[in-house]
């Protein structure tokens, strides 16, 4: 395999690293399951989480994974730390690593934050971005693509992509880095993508991606779709109105209990959390046999621990021996 | 080519034939009549729990499998065991691919693992494969069979079951090729001078 410098766009990804990092991932879930579910491989390394904006499963989800590696972890949040003073990125970053670190994880509300930081050369540090404004979130991508090709192919799902599966990607498109990393990585395994929303929570530029849209949440769903994905309504980074009320949004395109009723028995229904129940989907949606939102998570670490482990094992020349 | 061949095919299967009648030999199985009280003992399943180390310990665990299978069937349950997470160099060499690892239904906890590996060199690869294990649980017995003993070992290793001792120097390489993945069954030493 090849090592990752750093892990920032899923668009730095071709077919074949993606589906790597997949399978990769598919090992690093088989050590869950052992009486001892920790590997010794990262030990002596050190990896920061740095978050300048609130997280729960992300910050959790890396600690878990570097911690399930051996590595050990320092994690820096915002608040209760100098950047509430107005420290800057560069700063902090050079402040944590003087104290020795191997990688940075890196959320920041600007989006390219993390492409900054890798390229400015204050840091050797390999950096990972945990989510950059409205940009990216690589890894949320990452265990998407995994959570639905384990539902498609099961056990048997390694060194398969997603070729065919058809994704509707629904609400707020403007604000989503989640969406843009799944856009851009599910065309990259094959799928195809529709994202449905309000005119206004479509971003400018979406011509330009490789997908279809529309408005009507309903005529998606009769296209029946294999996976619909809800996006959670951002109303911190609501600076004006984007629609007239959340009764109205909920009705338009909230995967109430009546769609719910409509779609598919193994139509996957996920959702990258923190859910707003009864907005962008009903509590009975959330908890349903169709619901993945769980598997979400659980495969988060399992992604996040085969991304540290491509970024921090091996030694700087690239490739297998 | 400068290449010499050690083992053609014919040899590969008699060594392998011999190691499985050997590790059949060597297995006394687990003393069950001394569990205490008049609980009877359960049934773990096969006592044997053959482990190939990836990628080729892997299908030679399976060949011998398959003959001990033949020889005592039921006796013998084969795995995989990946030990690139437990390697002492991943710092130093690029980044590797780990392979699956798949241990048998009844675990390996108070059974007798047999690990399997191409060739035995350092014993860093052994030294790791013991280390995995060691997460997975607890056998009774822990045997190691290898196709090729060439010497040069580094830490206090060895082997319990050889398919051919070959003394080698560290300039020369071993290329064990099998019939699965390089479509014949070889093994062959080469001086490096003449490879590189």
């Amino acid at each position: 395999m090849t090592r990752l410098r750093h892990l920032l766009s899923v668009r730095d990804l071709d077919r074949d690293a993606a589906v790597g990092i997949l399978d990769l991932a598919e090992d690093m879930a088989d050590v869950a399951t052992r009486a001892v579910p920790k590997l010794p491989t990262l030990r002596g390394r050190t990896v920061a989480n740095l978050f300048f904006e609130d997280s729960t499963r992300t910050r959790l989800s890396f600690e878990a994974a570097a911690k399930r590696l051996g590595a050990d972890v320092i994690t820096v949040s915002a608040k209760g730390s100098s950047v509430s003073k107005g420290e800057s990125l560069k700063d902090t970053t050079q402040t944590i690593a003087a104290m020795g670190i191997d990688a940075v994880v890196l959320r920041h509300s600007a989006s390219g934050a993390a492409r900054v930081l890798a390229d400015s050369g204050w840091i050797d540090a390999a950096v990972i971005n945990a989510g950059d404004g409205t940009h990216e979130h690589p890894t949320q991508g990452l265990l998407d693509a995994y959570t639905m090709r384990k539902a498609v192919h099961g056990g048997a799902s390694r060194g398969s992509d997603l070729e065919g599966l058809r994704v509707t990607i629904v609400g707020d498109i403007l604000h989503s880095r989640v969406a843009r990393s799944n856009v851009w990585l599910l065309q990259t395994l094959g799928a195809r993508v529709h994202l449905v929303g309000p005119e206004t929570l479509l971003p400018q530029g979406v011509e330009g991606w490789p997908v279809t849209r529309g408005t009507d949440l309903d005529a998606a769903l009769d296209d029946k779709p294999d996976v619909v994905m809800m996006l959670r309504v951002q109303s911190e980074r609501m600076l004006a109105a984007y629609f007239p009320n959340e009764r109205e949004y909920a009705r338009q395109w909230g995967l109430d209990d009546v769609r719910l009723a409509r779609l598919a028995p193994d139509t996957m229904v996920m959702h990258p959390g923190p859910m707003n129940r009864g907005l962008e989907i009903s509590s009975a949606a959330a908890d349903s046999t169709r619901s993945l939102v769980l598997d979400q998570v659980t495969n988060g670490v399992s992604i996040r621990m085969a991304v540290l482990y491509l970024v921090l094992a091996g030694s700087g020349a690239g490739g297998d021996a | 080519m400068a290449a010499r061949t050690v083992l053609q095919q014919a040899d590969i299967s008699r060594a392998l034939t011999r190691i499985s009648h050997e590790i059949l030999e060597s297995d006394h199985g687990p003393d069950r009549g001394s569990t205490r009280g008049s609980d009877p003992a359960p049934d773990l399943g096969p006592d044997l729990v053959i482990l190939g180390i990836p990628t080729r310990g892997v299908l030679l665990a399976q060949r011998i499998g398959a003959i001990l299978d033949e020889l005592a069937p039921g006796a013998a349950q084969v795995g995989a065991l990946d030990v690139t997470m437990y390697r002492d160099d991943l710092a130093k060499q690029p980044t590797r691919t780990p392979s699956p690892t798949s241990v048998p239904p009844g675990g390996i906890d108070s059974k007798t693992v047999v690990l399997v590996d191409d060739v035995l060199y350092s014993g860093r690869t052994v030294r790791a494969a013991l280390d995995a294990l060691n997460d997975l649980g607890r056998p009774r017995v822990v045997r190691l069979a290898t196709l090729i003993d060439r010497g040069h070992r580094e830490l206090p290793i060895r082997a319990d079951f050889v398919g051919k001792n070959l003394p080698t120097s560290h300039s020369q390489r071993i290329y064990v090729k099998l019939l699965e993945t390089d479509g014949q069954d070889l093994v062959a030493i080469f001086d490096e001078e003449d490879h590189g």
